[in-house]
C-alpha cells in the first residue's frame, strides 16, 4: 500500500524537563500534531469494529449450516484498482505540497499540487459508485442484505467501508477547502493526517476484500 | 513545521453560542453534568416506581396510569411494564449518568486545565459528542411515549428477544428500535469524545506537564478513553447488527426455528449467544468506564484532605492500567450461565479473580494515604471515605461471584444487584458527589453549604446501606431479580424486607433533594469563592474561579513538579502547587 509506510508521528512529546523560565512566561508552543493523533486513533478504533464485525462474521459463519457461498462481483477487483489508485495521487499531490518552502509567498505551487487531490477526490467517488453498482449486481442474482448470513456481512461490510470512504472525501474536501485559501500557513499537518486516513481506507479495503473472497 | 495550538477558536459572542452551542470544554462539561442531572433524577423516579411496586403490587401509584395506560391500568404496574421501567433504569443509569457524570462531565470541563490548554484538541468534535449524546437521551425517553411504550429486554438487550419485533411484547417494537438507536448514537458520541480526551492528554500538555506529572484524575480520564476507544467500537457495530436484525430481516442473532408468542419466527441460524459476547465485550469495560474516573477523582480528592501525599502514585497509575487491560478478559464472567462451556467458564473466572488484585492494591492506597492523617472533614472528603467504603461493600461481594460454582446459585437473585448497584453505582456516585463539592466553587464560582452537604452524605451514606446491604441477604436466601412481585409461597417471607428496603429507598431520594436545593442555591446565590479554596495542588486552582475564557488568561501555566505535594512546610503552607516555581519544604 503506498503511503501506509508513512511514519507515524510521535504520539507523545517527550518528556518535559523542569523549565528554568519564570512562570507566566509565554512559552512557545512546542509542535502539535493533534489531526495526526486523532486519525490514528479513529484508525484504532475503525481497525477494533471491524475486527468485532469480523469475529460474528465467524462466529455467524460456524452457528449454522444456512451459510451461502457466492461469487463476488468481479468490478470490486476494478474498484479496488481505483482505490489505489486513489492513494497514489493523494500521496504525490502530499509530497508536492509538503515540498512547497515554508514561508513561500507565491500561491502557484500550492495549487499545482491540488490536481492529484482533485483526482483523489474523482476516484474516491467513483469508487463509492462502483461498490453502489457492485451492489445492484448482486441484487441482480437475487442476493438482498437477508437473504443469507454470507450476503448479510457482505452488504455490512461494504456499506460501513463505503460509508467512512465518505467521510475521508468530506475530510479531503476540508483539506481543499483550506489549501485554496491564498493566506495563512500551508495546512501540512491536515493534509498528512486526510492523507494517513486515505491510505488506511486502501488498506482496509484489502483486508476487507481478502475475507469477503474466501469467506462468502 | 507547522504549529498548530490548541485554542481553535474566538471567544464567543451571543447567547446562543456561549451558552447553548459553545465550542468552550467548560461549558460542554457543564451541559454533560445537566444532562446527567436529568438522567439521574428521571432514573432514580423509575427505580421508586419499582420499588413501590415490589413491596405493595397491588397497590395503585396515582397518575401512572396516565404515563401508560396499558403498562398501568388503574395505576397497579404489569410484569411486563415492571421490564420496561428496569430497562429504562438500567439504560439511563449506565450510559446518560454513569458514563456521562464523571467522564463526559467532569473529564471535559478538567481535564484540559489540568494539563493545561486552553481548550480540547477538536472543539467542533467536542460539542458534536454532546450534541448526539443530548439526542441519543431523547431517542431513548421517546420510547415511554411511542408505540407500545419502552422495550423490556433489559439494558442487555439479550436476543432473541430483543431482534425478533413486537412479537416479543409490549415495548419490543418501537421501543427496542429507539433502544437500538439510541446507543448506537450514544456510541458514536462517546467514540468521539474518547477520540478528544486521548489526544489532548498526548498532545495539549502544557510546558513541564510529562506524563509523570499529570494530575490522578487526569491519568483516570486518560485511561477510561483509551478503554471506550476499544468498547464502544465494538458495541456499535453490534448495536447496528441488532437494528437489521429487527428492520432488515437479517438473522445475526436470532435463530431459526423460534416461536414466539404462537408465531414461528421467519429467521434462521443466528446465535443469540452472540450478541451476548460482543455486548459484554463492551460490557465489563463500561464497568470500568463508570468507575475509573472515580478512582481518579478520589485519588485526587483524598491527598487534599488528608493533607498528605497519596500512598504510591505510580503504583496506582500501574493498577489503573493493569484494571484497564484485564477489563478485556473477563467478560464471560457475565455468561457463566449462558451455555458456555465450563471449560470456558474457568477460563473468564481466572482473570476476574486476578483483577481483584490492582483494584484492592489502590484501595489500600486510599486507606493508607488516610492512615495518621489530620483529615480535614469537609463534604468531598466525606464523599471519598464514602466512596472507598462502598466499593469495598460492593467489591468483596464481587469475590464470590467471580467463581462460577458460586455464581450459577446467585447470578439470577438479588445479590448480584446488591453487588453491582454497590461497587458501579452508589461507588461512581460518590465519586460524582465528591467531584461535584470538590469543584463546584472552580465550575461556578460558589462554594456549596457545607451543613447541607455534610447532611446529604450522612443520609445517603446510611441510606444506600440500607437499601443494597438487605439485597446481598435476599440473594442468598434465593430470591430472584427480574420478577415484578413476589408472591410466590416461598418468596412471601421476603416481602417485609423489599418493604423495608423500598423505603430506604424512597428516604435515600428524598435526601438527593438536599443535594438538589443545595446545588441550585449555590448556582444561584452562594458564597463567591476564591481561587484555591481547598488549597490543591493542581492546575485549576491557579487559575481564577470560574476560569477565564481560555481558561489561564493568555499565560500558559509551566509546571515545575507533580500534583503530590503536601505536607510539607513551606511559607506558602504545607503545600506547594504544580505552577509554583517554589521549591518545597523538609516535609
Amino acid at each position: 500500500m503506498p503511503g501506509i509506510a508513512t511514519p507515524p508521528a510521535p504520539m507523545v512529546p517527550p518528556a518535559a524537563t523542569p523549565p528554568t523560565a519564570a512562570p507566566g512566561t509565554t512559552t512557545e508552543p512546542s509542535p502539535r500534531q493533534s489531526a495526526q493523533t486523532g486519525v490514528w486513533l479513529a484508525i484504532g478504533t475503525i481497525c477494533m469494529s471491524f475486527a468485532a464485525l469480523t469475529s460474528a462474521m465467524v462466529v455467524r459463519q460456524g452457528a449454522a449450516p444456512d451459510w451461502r457461498h457466492f461469487q463476488l462481483p468481479p468490478l470490486l477487483y476494478l474498484n479496488t484498482l481505483v482505490l489505489l489508485a486513489s492513494s497514489g495521487t493523494l500521496e504525490w499531490s502530499r509530497r508536492r505540497i509538503a515540498a512547497v518552502p515554508v514561508g513561500t509567498a507565491s500561491f502557484a505551487p500550492r495549487l499545482e499540487g491540488l490536481s492529484g487531490i482533485y483526482l483523489t477526490l474523482a476516484l474516491g467517488l467513483l469508487f463509492v459508485t462502483g461498490q453502489v453498482i457492485a451492489w445492484r449486481q448482486l441484487a441482480a442474482q437475487g442476493l438482498f442484505l437477508a437473504t443469507a448470513p454470507s450476503s448479510a456481512f457482505f452488504y455490512v461490510f461494504t456499506a460501513l467501508h463505503g460509508l467512512h470512504v465518505v467521510g475521508g472525501l468530506v475530510g479531503l474536501s476540508y483539506v481543499v477547502r483550506r489549501l485554496r485559501r491564498i493566506a495563512g500557513p500551508v495546512p501540512r499537518i491536515a493534509l498528512r493526517a486526510a492523507a494517513l486516513y486515505w491510505h488506511f481506507m486502501g488498506a482496509l479495503w484489502l483486508y476487507l476484500l481478502v475475507i469477503l473472497a474466501t469467506r462468502v | 513545521m507547522t504549529q498548530t495550538t490548541a485554542h481553535h477558536h474566538a471567544p464567543p459572542r451571543g447567547f446562543l453560542r456561549t451558552h447553548v452551542f459553545s465550542l468552550d470544554h467548560k461549558v460542554i462539561g457543564k451541559q454533560y453534568l445537566d444532562l446527567a442531572l436529568v438522567a439521574v433524577c428521571t432514573g432514580m423516579v423509575l427505580s421508586w416506581l419499582m420499588r413501590f411496586h415490589l413491596a405493595w403490587p397491588e397497590t395503585p401509584i396515582p397518575g401512572l396510569d396516565r404515563v401508560s395506560p396499558n403498562g398501568a391500568a388503574g395505576g397497579v404496574i404489569t410484569p411486563e411494564y415492571y421490564l420496561a421501567l428496569m430497562t429504562m433504569h438500567g439504560t439511563i443509569m449506565v450510559f446518560f449518568v454513569l458514563t456521562t457524570a464523571p467522564f463526559a462531565g467532569f473529564g471535559n470541563y478538567f481535564l484540559p486545565i489540568q494539563v493545561g490548554a486552553e481548550d480540547m484538541a477538536f472543539p467542533r468534535i467536542n460539542m458534536s459528542s454532546f450534541w448526539v449524546t443530548l439526542v441519543a437521551f431523547l431517542v431513548l425517553i421517546a420510547a415511554f411515549f411511542v408505540g407500545d411504550g419502552p422495550p423490556l429486554s433489559g439494558w442487555t438487550a439479550y436476543a432473541p428477544l430483543s431482534a425478533v419485533g413486537k412479537d416479543a411484547g409490549p415495548g419490543q417494537g418501537v421501543g427496542q428500535t429507539l433502544w437500538a438507536v439510541s446507543i448506537t448514537l450514544f456510541c458514536v458520541a462517546q467514540l468521539l469524545g474518547a477520540l478528544n480526551f486521548i489526544t489532548t492528554t498526548l498532545d495539549l500538555r502544557t510546558q513541564g506537564m510529562s506524563l509523570a506529572r499529570m494530575p490522578y484524575a487526569t491519568w483516570a480520564w486518560f485511561i477510561t478513553s483509551v478503554i471506550g476507544l476499544v468498547a464502544f467500537a465494538v458495541l456499535m457495530p453490534a448495536c447496528i447488527l441488532l437494528l437489521l436484525d429487527r428492520l432488515a430481516g437479517t438473522s445475526f442473532f436470532i435463530p431459526g426455528g423460534l416461536v414466539i408468542s404462537d408465531r414461528l419466527q421467519p429467521h434462521s441460524g443466528g446465535s443469540p449467544l452472540l450478541w451476548q459476547h460482543l455486548f459484554w465485550f463492551f460490557g465489563h469495560p463500561e464497568v470500568y468506564i463508570a468507575i475509573l474516573p472515580g478512582f481518579g477523582i478520589i485519588s485526587q480528592i483524598l491527598p487534599v484532605f488528608a493533607r498528605k501525599p497519596l500512598l504510591g502514585p505510580r503504583v496506582l497509575i500501574a493498577c489503573l492500567i493493569a484494571i484497564a487491560f484485564l477489563s478485556y478478559t473477563v467478560w464471560g464472567h457475565h455468561m457463566f450461565l449462558s451455555g458456555m462451556t465450563p471449560f470456558s467458564a474457568t477460563l473468564f473466572s481466572v482473570p476476574t479473580l486476578v483483577i481483584t488484585i490492582p483494584a484492592t492494591i489502590v484501595t489500600l492506597l486510599w486507606i493508607g494515604t488516610i492512615y495518621g492523617a489530620k483529615l480535614r472533614f469537609t463534604t468531598p472528603a466525606l464523599f471519598c471515605l464514602g466512596f472507598v467504603s462502598v466499593f469495598v461493600s460492593g467489591g468483596i461481594s464481587g469475590f464470590f461471584l467471580a467463581q462460577p460454582s458460586i455464581d450459577t446459585y446467585l447470578h439470577g437473585t438479588y445479590f448480584v444487584v446488591g453487588h453491582f448497584h454497590f461497587v458501579m453505582g452508589v461507588a461512581a456516585m460518590f465519586g460524582i458527589f465528591a467531584g461535584t463539592y470538590f469543584w463546584a466553587p472552580k465550575m461556578f464560582g460558589r462554594m456549596m453549604n457545607e451543613t447541607l452537604g455534610k447532611w446529604h452524605f450522612w443520609l445517603t451514606f446510611i441510606g444506600v446501606y440500607c437499601v443494597f446491604m438487605p439485597m446481598h441477604y435476599l440473594g442468598l436466601a434465593g430470591n430472584v431479580r427480574r420478577y415484578s412481585a413476589f408472591t410466590d409461597d416461598y418468596l412471601k417471607p421476603m416481602i417485609p424486607l423489599h418493604r423495608f428496603i423500598t423505603i430506604a429507598a424512597l428516604f435515600t431520594g428524598a435526601a438527593q433533594l438536599i443535594f438538589l436545593f443545595n446545588l441550585v442555591r449555590t448556582r444561584l446565590r452562594g458564597p463567591k469563592a476564591p481561587d484555591n479554596p481547598w488549597e490543591a495542588t493542581t492546575l485549576e486552582w491557579s487559575t481564577t474561579s470560574p476560569p477565564p475564557f481560555d481558561n489561564f488568561g493568555g499565560r500558559p501555566p509551566v509546571v515545575y513538579r507533580g500534583p503530590n505535594e503536601y505536607g510539607g512546610t513551606g511559607a506558602g503552607g504545607d503545600y506547594v502547587m504544580q505552577a509554583s516555581p517554589q521549591a518545597a519544604g523538609p516535609g
